[in-house]
C-alpha cells in the first residue's frame, strides 16, 4: 500500500498523461540472471482491485523489498478460474520459476496438475485443501478478525441492526458471518444481523446499492465481505460508523471506518522464499491468524476508549490463544449444538449460528 | 482531406489474402509504438506476441486448446449471422450446455464407459439448443428481440450454474467449496499426447469443414444465405423466415453447448463457477473476423486464441501488464477490420468538399 | 411485516441512483441506433469516462469537470468506431465488439495511477425549504446534477427525435440511407455525430459511476452495465420514454432483490440477481406482443453505409 499513497497528486497526474503510469512497479523482466531465484505469482483479479489480489501482490513487492537482488518476482493478472487457469501456472513453471504462488481457490486442481508434471517446482496453493510433496496450501485465519469486529459492532450498534453484506457462500466467507454474530452475542445477545448476498467479489455499484438499502432497514453498523469500499463511502455519507475488508480503507471513510480486516501476506511469502533460498523448502499447510500478524486490523478509532479497549483485549486474548471464536458450545441455527469446532470443521463450514435470519444456499 | 472508398468490381482476391498480411504489419508498427511508450522493448514484444505461441509444442497444442471453443461456436454464430439471426447469448448457451452434459458424471457417477462420453456431448448439445430454443420460440411466437433475449440468457444460465455448483451438485467431499466432483476417465475427452491436447479440436475442425460444404454446395447453405440478404426473395421461393430462425437458434446454441461440454470434460475437469472466460462473447469477434464463412472462423479462431496466449506470455516474459495485452488485441482488431475494407474497396484520398456535399 | 417510510425512501433513492448510469448510456446508444449504427462498444466508452472522470476530478478537485471529461472520453473513444464503420465502412458488431477491448485496456492503463485513491463526489442539490421536505424532498430535489441531467436528456432527445428538423433526418438516415443519401443528406456526417454523441453519453454514464455513485477508481467498475444498456435500447424499442421506464424498471427490481434479501426471506440470492433479467425478457415479450407498426428497430441499424455514383 505504501506504494501508492506515496504518490501524490501531481505524480498521478503525470503519470496519467505519460499514459504510462506504475507499469514499472510490475516489471521484472529487466532482472534476469541465472543466479536468481525466480518465484511467481497468479492472481485471480488485477492488481488494481485494491483488495484481495491487490495484498497479494504488496506481499510480492515486500519479497522484492526484502530478499533484493536475491530473487526475480513475476505475476500474471486477471487469470480466470477456468481453462485458462493451468496453462498460465504451467507456462510459469515452464519458464523457470522456482516456485510459484496460486493465489485463488479456483486454482486449486489446476495447480496440482501443474505441480504434477513439474516435481522438481514448489508451488504454494492460497485456502485449498489439496497438498502434494512440492504443493502447500497456505491461508489466513479472517474469521478471528471477524470475532472481534462483531464484539465491537454488538457494543456500538443502537439499533441492535447490523448491516452485512457479502460475496459468495463459500466456507470463508460463511465462517466468518458466525464469528461476527458469536463475538456480537458475546456482548449483546440483542443483536440482529441482516445479510445481502451480492454475487461479486467487487462491483462497487452492487455494494453501494445493497448498503443503502440495508440502512434504509434499520442497519446503523455496515460490514462487508466484499472487496470494494463502496459500502464503507455509504456509510460515512449516512453518518453511520462500519468495518474495511481487504485492505486499510480509512482514506475512504475516515469518520465511518472503526478498522478493517486486512490480509498481510508479507510474512509468509518472504518465509517461503526464504527457505528456497536456503533449501529447506517443505510442503506443509499453513493457516495463521492474528497472532501470527497474517490477519491485521488496523488501529481501533471512531469508537469510545471503553469499546477500544474491549476490542484490543480480545484481540491479544485471540493472540495468546485464551479466546478461540469457535471454542466453547456453540448453537446451530438450527438448535444443534456443537462444541470446539477443529480447523477441519472451520473450513468447511456451511451453516448458521442460532440469531442469524437468512438461509444458506443448497 | 478525406478518404472516399470506390467499390472494386468484384472483390480483390489477392487482397482477400493480403488483407490480413497488412493488418499483422500495421499492427506490429502500432504496438510497437505503444509498448516503446510503455519503457517495453517493443522488438522483444513483438516477439512474444507473435512468434511465442507458435514456437513450442506445447504452445501449439494449448493454442489449439484455447481456439476448439472458438471454433466450435463460431461457426455456428458465422451461419446464424449469415441468415440475419441475431443470437449473442452464446455464453449463455454454452453454460447451458455444460450443465446438461455434466448431468451424466454428475448424477450417474458410477458410469464410466465410452457411451459416457457420448451422452454427455449429446446431452451438451441438446441442452445449448434449448436455451437457444427460448429467444427463438419468443422472436417466433411474440416478435420478442432476440438480441435481448438471449443476451439476458447468459446471465440467467450463469446464476442457475453457480447455484446449482453452490448447492445441490456440489461435491461432498469438497470441503463445502463450489465446485462438482472431479470427472474420470470417460467423464472427460481423450487426450491426446501429454499435454491437454484433446479430441476436442478433431470435432471442432470436422463441423466446420461440414459446415462450410453445406454453406458452399448445398441447397440448406443456399436457404441461408437468401434469407439473410433477400428475405422477400426468399419468402417467395418458399422458405420460411420463422423456421430459419429456429435452425439457426439450434445450430448455434448446439454448437455453444457442445463447446460448453467440452470444456468441462476437458480443461476445467469439472463444474464450477467459473467454466468459460467467456468463450461465447469473444467467439462473436472471430465469427465476423472470419468473414462469416466457416474456413475463414477457424483461422480466425487460431489467430485469436494466439493473441491471448501472446499476452500472457508478455506478462510473464517482459512484465507487460494485462492491460497492455488488451490494448494491442483491440488494434490487432482494429487494423485486421480496416485492412478488409481494402477486399472490397478501394480507397482515395481526396482534397475538397465531398460528393455527397457536392450534389 | 412493516415496511417505514425511511426505508421506503431508501430504496427509492437507491433505485434513482443505480438507474441513471444506465440510462444515460442507453440514451446516448438509443440516438446512435436511430441513425443506423449499432455501437456494441458502450461497456468500454463508459469505462473510460469512468476513468477520465475520476482522473480529471481528482487532479483538478472539480468534479464538474471530471463530468465533462467522462463525456469527451467516451466520444473520444468512440472516434475511432466512427472512423473504422463510417468512413472504412468495416463491420459494426465486430467493431464494437474491439471497442470494449481496447477501453477496457486503455482504462486499466490510465487507471493505474489511480487505484486506492478516495475521489471527488459529485455534490447533491440542496434547495433550502424544498429539499428539506419531508420524503418527497430528498427524492425530488435532492439528486446530484446527473439525475436531472438524464431525465432532460430523455426529453431532449425525445423532442429532437419526434418534434425536430434535424432529428428526422437523422431517423431517415437510420430507417433508409439510400434515400437520405438521395435527398442530399450526408449519412456519413449525420452517424458521425449520432456516434459521438452516444460515446459522449456513455461515458457520462460511466463518469456517474466513479464520480457520484460510488466515487473512486477500480478496473471495470461498470461491471457489465454497458451490455445492460445496449439491452435496454432494444427494450425500449428505441424510444425514449420507454427508455426511462426500462432502465428504472430494471433499477428497481435490482433493487428489490437486495431489499428482500436483508428482510430475510431465504429466497436463493442467485434467483434474485436473475430477477431483473428474468423481469425484462418478459416485460420485452409482453411489449412485443402488442406492438404497433413503427416499434421496429431502425431498418438499416448495423448496415454500412458507401454513396455510389
Amino acid at each position: 500500500m505504501q506504494n501508492w499513497s506515496a504518490l501524490t497528486r501531481r505524480d498521478a497526474m503525470k503519470a496519467a498523461l505519460l499514459g504510462s503510469v506504475a507499469l514499472a512497479a510490475g516489471n521484472t523482466g529487466a532482472a534476469r540472471a541465472a543466479d536468481k531465484l525466480k518465484a511467481a505469482w497468479v492472481y485471480v483479479g488485477p492488481v488494481g482491485d485494491f483488495g484481495y489480489s491487490y495484498q497479494h501482490d504488496q506481499g510480492r513487492i515486500a519479497v522484492e523489498k526484502a530478499l533484493g537482488d536475491k530473487v526475480a518476482t513475476t505475476f500474471v493478472e486477471n487469470v480466470p478460474e477456468g481453462p485458462d487457469a493451468e496453462r498460465a501456472i504451467e507456462r510459469l513453471a515452464r519458464d523457470g520459476n522456482q516456485i510459484i504462488f496460486t493465489t485463488s481457490f479456483g486454482f486449486m486442481d489446476p495447480t496440482l496438475k501443474v505441480a504434477k508434471k513439474f516435481p522438481k517446482v514448489k508451488f504454494c496453493h492460497a485456502t485449498g485443501y489439496k497438498r502434494a510433496d512440492n504443493v502447500s496450501t497456505y491461508s489466513a485465519r479472517f474469521y478471528e478478525g471477524r470475532y472481534v469486529i462483531g464484539q465491537i459492532a454488538g457494543k456500538m450498534t443502537k439499533s441492535n441492526v447490523v448491516g452485512y453484506i457479502v460475496s459468495f457462500p463459500i466456507p470463508e466467507v460463511v465462517s466468518g458471518i458466525n464469528a461476527f454474530m458469536l463475538g456480537a452475542q458475546s456482548v449483546n445477545p440483542n443483536v440482529k444481523v441482516k445479510i445481502v448476498w451480492v454475487n461479486s467479489w467487487y462491483d462497487p455499484g452492487k455494494e453501494a446499492d445493497a448498503a443503502k438499502v440495508l440502512i434504509g432497514q434499520g442497519a446503523d453498523i455496515m460490514v462487508q465481505h466484499t472487496d470494494s469500499t463502496a459500502p464503507l463511502q455509504v456509510a460515512q455519507e449516512k453518518g453511520i460508523l462500519g468495518f474495511g475488508q481487504s485492505s486499510d480503507m480509512a482514506k475512504f471513510a475516515p469518520k465511518a471506518q472503526i478498522t478493517a480486516i486486512t490480509d498481510d501476506w508479507d510474512g509468509y511469502y518472504v518465509d517461503q522464499v526464504k527457505e528456497m533460498l536456503a533449501g529447506t523448502w517443505k510442503s506443509t499447510d499453513t493457516w495463521d491468524g492474528m497472532a501470527k500478524g497474517m490477519v491485521v486490523l488496523p488501529p481501533i478509532v471512531n469508537v469510545p476508549d471503553d469499546v477500544k479497549a474491549m476490542a484490543e483485549k480480545t484481540i491479544a486474548g485471540i493472540k495468546d490463544g485464551s479466546i478461540k471464536p469457535f471454542g466453547g458450545k456453540i448453537t446451530k441455527q438450527d438448535g444443534s449444538v456443537v462444541e470446539n469446532l477443529d480447523d477441519g470443521a472451520i473450513l468447511s463450514m456451511n451453516w448458521y449460528v442460532k440469531g442469524i435470519d437468512d438461509k444458506l444456499p443448497g | 482531406m478525406r478518404i472516399e472508398l470506390e467499390k472494386r468490381a468484384e472483390r480483390s482476391k489477392t487482397l482477400a489474402w493480403a488483407s490480413p498480411v497488412i493488418a499483422v504489419l500495421a499492427t506490429m508498427v502500432t504496438g510497437g509504438l505503444i509498448f516503446a511508450a510503455l519503457g517495453k522493448p517493443p522488438l522483444a514484444a513483438l516477439w512474444v506476441f507473435f512468434v511465442e505461441p507458435f514456437a513450442s509444442l506445447w504452445s501449439l497444442e494449448e493454442l489449439v486448446v484455447k481456439a476448439t471453443p472458438l471454433i466450435l461456436i463460431g461457426v455456428g454464430l458465422s451461419v446464424a449471422y449469415r441468415a440475419n439471426v441475431w443470437n449473442i447469448g452464446a455464453e449463455g448457451q454454452l453454460t447451458a450446455g455444460a450443465l446438461l452434459g455434466s448431468t451424466v458424471p454428475i448424477l450417474f457417477n458410477a458410469w464410466n464407459t465410452p457411451a459416457t462420453l457420448l451422452a454427455m456431448l449429446v446431452l451438451g448439445a441438446i441442452g445449448g439448443m434449448l436455451w437457444a430454443l427460448i429467444p427463438a420460440v419468443l422472436k417466433i411466437k411474440a416478435g420478442a428481440n432476440e438480441i435481448l433475449v438471449s443476451l439476458m440468457l447468459v446471465y440467467v444460465a450463469q446464476l442457475l450454474l453457480d447455484w446449482l455448483v453452490r448447492g445441490p451438485w456440489r461435491d461432498p467431499h469438497g470441503y463445502n467449496f463450489p465446485k462438482s466432483v472431479a470427472f474420470e476417465n470417460w467423464q472427460t475427452m481423450p487426450t491426446i499426447g501429454e499435454g491437454r491436447l484433446n479430441l476436442g479440436i478433431f470435432i471442432a475442425v470436422l463441423i466446420a469443414v461440414v459446415l462450410a460444404v453445406v454453406m458452399r454446395r448445398t441447397i440448406k447453405g443456399y436457404e441461408v444465405r437468401v434469407m439473410g440478404e433477400a428475405p422477400r426473395a426468399g419468402r417467395f421461393a418458399g422458405f420460411s423466415a420463422d423456421r430459419m430462425v429456429l435452425f439457426s437458434f439450434l445450430l448455434s446454441g448446439g454448437l455453444a453447448g457442445l463447446a460448453g461440454v467440452i470444456e468441462v470434460a476437458s480443461t476445467v475437469g469439472q463444474l464450477q463457477p467459473n467454466i468459460s472466460p467467456g468463450y461465447g462473447f469473444t467467439a462473436i469477434i472471430v465469427a465476423f473476423l472470419g468473414r462469416l464463412d466457416p474456413v475463414g472462423v477457424v483461422i480466425a479462431a487460431l489467430m485469436l486464441a494466439a493473441s491471448y496466449l501472446g499476452g500472457e506470455a508478455a506478462q510473464i516474459a517482459l512484465g507487460i501488464s494485462d492491460k497492455a495485452a488488451r490494448v494491442f488485441q483491440g488494434v490487432l482488431l482494429f487494423w485486421v477490420l480496416a485492412c478488409d475494407t481494402l477486399i472490397l474497396y478501394r480507397p482515395r484520398l481526396v482534397r475538397g468538399p465531398t460528393a455527397e456535399a457536392a450534389r | 411485516m412493516t415496511i417505514d417510510a425511511s426505508a421506503l425512501q431508501a430504496v427509492l433513492l437507491t433505485i434513482v441512483t443505480a438507474s441513471t448510469p444506465l440510462l444515460l448510456a442507453a440514451l446516448g446508444e438509443l440516438v446512435t441506433e436511430r441513425a443506423g449504427v449499432l455501437n456494441l462498444g458502450v461497456e468500454g466508452m463508459m469505462v473510460m469516462g469512468a476513468v477520465a472522470g475520476f482522473a480529471v476530478a481528482l487532479t483538478t478537485g472539480n468534479p464538474y469537470l471530471g463530468v465533462v471529461a467522462a463525456a469527451l472520453a467516451g466520444a473520444a473513444l468512440a472516434a475511432p468506431f466512427g472512423f473504422l464503420t463510417l468512413n472504412l465502412v468495416a463491420n459494426q458488431v465486430a467493431t464494437g465488439l474491439a471497442l470494449t477491448l481496447l477501453g477496457l485496456g486503455l482504462s486499466g492503463l490510465i487507471g493505474e495511477a489511480f487505484v486506492g485513491q478516495p475521489g471527488v463526489r459529485l455534490a447533491k442539490l440542496h434547495i433550502p425549504g424544498l429539499s428539506d421536505l419531508p420524503f418527497v424532498g430528498p427524492l425530488l430535489f435532492g439528486q446530484d446534477l446527473l439525475v436531472y441531467l438524464s431525465i432532460a436528456l430523455a426529453v431532449a432527445v425525445w423532442r429532437f427525435l419526434f418534434a425536430s428538423r434535424a432529428g428526422l433526418v437523422l431517423r431517415a438516415v437510420g430507417d433508409n440511407h439510400a434515400s437520405a443519401h438521395a435527398l442530399g443528406y450526408s449519412v456519413v456526417r449525420v452517424r458521425w455525430a449520432a456516434v459521438l454523441f452516444g460515446g459522449a453519453l456513455a461515458g457520462l454514464g460511466g463518469g456517474y459511476l466513479s464520480l457520484a455513485y460510488t466515487p473512486q477508481w477500480i478496473e471495470n467498475m461498470t461491471a457489465g452495465r454497458g451490455w445492460i444498456a445496449l439491452a435496454l435500447v432494444v427494450f425500449s424499442s428505441w424510444r425514449p420514454g420507454r427508455l426511462v421506464i426500462g432502465a428504472y424498471l430494471f433499477g428497481a427490481v435490482t433493487i428489490l432483490g437486495f431489499f428482500v434479501q436483508g428482510l430475510g426471506v431465504g429466497v436463493p440470492a442467485q434467483l434474485l440477481s436473475a430477477l431483473p433479467y428474468l423481469v425484462t425478457v418478459v416485460a420485452l415479450v409482453a411489449i412485443s406482443r402488442r406492438r404497433g407498426r413503427g416499434d421496429a428497430a431502425p431498418a438499416c441499424l448495423g448496415k454500412s453505409f458507401v454513396p455510389d455514383r
